[in-house]
């Protein structure tokens, strides 16, 4: 069980910025009231910072990452259970992958 | 979102952490992963548990991994967090009318724990109306322990659990937000150009070459923009 300093230190440096990055955006919002076109934004992120990441992660995995991320969303859509589609996405990952 | 009092109960907090029982399907795999490759490059059961506690985010912490070096890269491990952590600061945000009720450790010890998926299970909440902020901790906390718990066992188990790349069941970190997309959309005349141009313009960065949170950023908040700039225009 060692605890070297420069890990330790390392380690501080990246959980001071995390947290800064965790509370800074709502701190900073609170302190300036933003314009109104910026709370729209906000309202809108959800679906956009998802799509964002995901749409480069699929691409990687070419047609049979969409193909099961259109089973994960049928599923998730039919079920609402969140457990349900994440199994049939990895099940169709790993079916189109024998296939091919 | 909805009007009417905030509350931070138990209760809340509670059905927060039952509900992120199924995302543990998806930051399982990932956390083995880090626990394997934070042993590979040398860090002690300790320093890895320390910096999954106290960090608790996965990409960033993989990240910092693939440039891990002896003596620890202080000033790049500090730069790689913040860069891929950028993508945080709106979330906390967005959830300003849950957070604004909230006062001292409530506040800002339910800050510290929020991940991508508290954030997302906790906006598809407020779309429901639900009004307590205790589930965006509940969430928070049970993917922190379980985060815990995914590591340890990766670190202890060494390469005994190390998943070849490309296996299935990486795709669970995917899948889990292609379904939390679901309940997030609100219909065509809303979300559908949005969500195209941030796909298209996510899609553009990375084919371009930009690194890891560069394609996100872009995409989110060009897509955040026009859905915001479109409801604008409506009114």
């Amino acid at each position: 069980m060692t605890l070297r300093l420069d890990v330790l230190l390392a380690i501080l440096g990246m959980a001071l910025v995390t947290y800064l990055c965790r509370a800074g955006g709502y701190a900073l919002f609170r302190a300036f009231r933003p314009p109104r076109f910026v709370e729209a934004m906000l309202q809108h992120l959800p679906g956009p910072i998802f799509i964002a990441y995901v749409a480069p992660a699929l691409a990687t995995q070419g047609a049979k990452g969409f193909l099961a991320a259109v089973a994960v969303v049928v599923v998730q859509a039919a079920t609402r259970n969140l457990a349900a589609a994440i199994a049939a996405g990895v099940a169709a990952i790993w079916g189109l992958g024998m296939l091919a | 979102m909805s009007g009417g009092a905030v509350a931070f109960t138990r209760r809340g907090v509670l059905r927060g952490a039952r509900d992120a029982v199924p995302l543990v399907i998806g930051t399982f795999p990932f956390g083995l992963v880090v626990g394997v490759i934070s042993d590979a490059k040398g860090l002690s059961l300790l320093e890895t548990l320390l910096m999954s506690a106290l960090v608790f985010a996965g990409s960033s912490q993989l990240l910092a991994l693939e440039l891990w070096t002896d003596p620890a890269p202080i000033v790049a491990a500090t730069i790689a967090a913040l860069v891929v952590n950028m993508r945080l600061a709106p979330m906390g945000a967005a959830l300003a009318p849950w957070l604004d009720r909230l006062r001292g450790l409530r506040l800002w010890g339910t800050l510290a724990t929020l991940v991508d998926h508290s954030y997302a299970l906790s906006a598809a909440e407020t779309r429901r109306g639900g009004r307590d902020a205790g589930y965006l901790l509940g969430v928070g906390l049970a993917l922190w322990c379980f985060w815990m718990l995914a590591v340890a066992i990766g670190h202890v188990a060494g390469a005994v659990v190390r998943l070849p790349p490309g296996h299935p069941l990486y795709f669970a970190a995917i899948a889990t937000f292609c379904a939390i997309l679901v309940p997030v959309w609100q219909g065509v005349r809303r979300d559908l150009a949005p969500w195209l141009l941030a796909a298209a313009v996510s899609l553009a960065a990375w084919w371009a070459g930009l690194a890891a949170p560069w394609p996100l950023l872009a995409g989110a908040l060009t897509g955040a923009a026009l859905g915001a700039w479109l409801e604008t225009r409506r009114r």
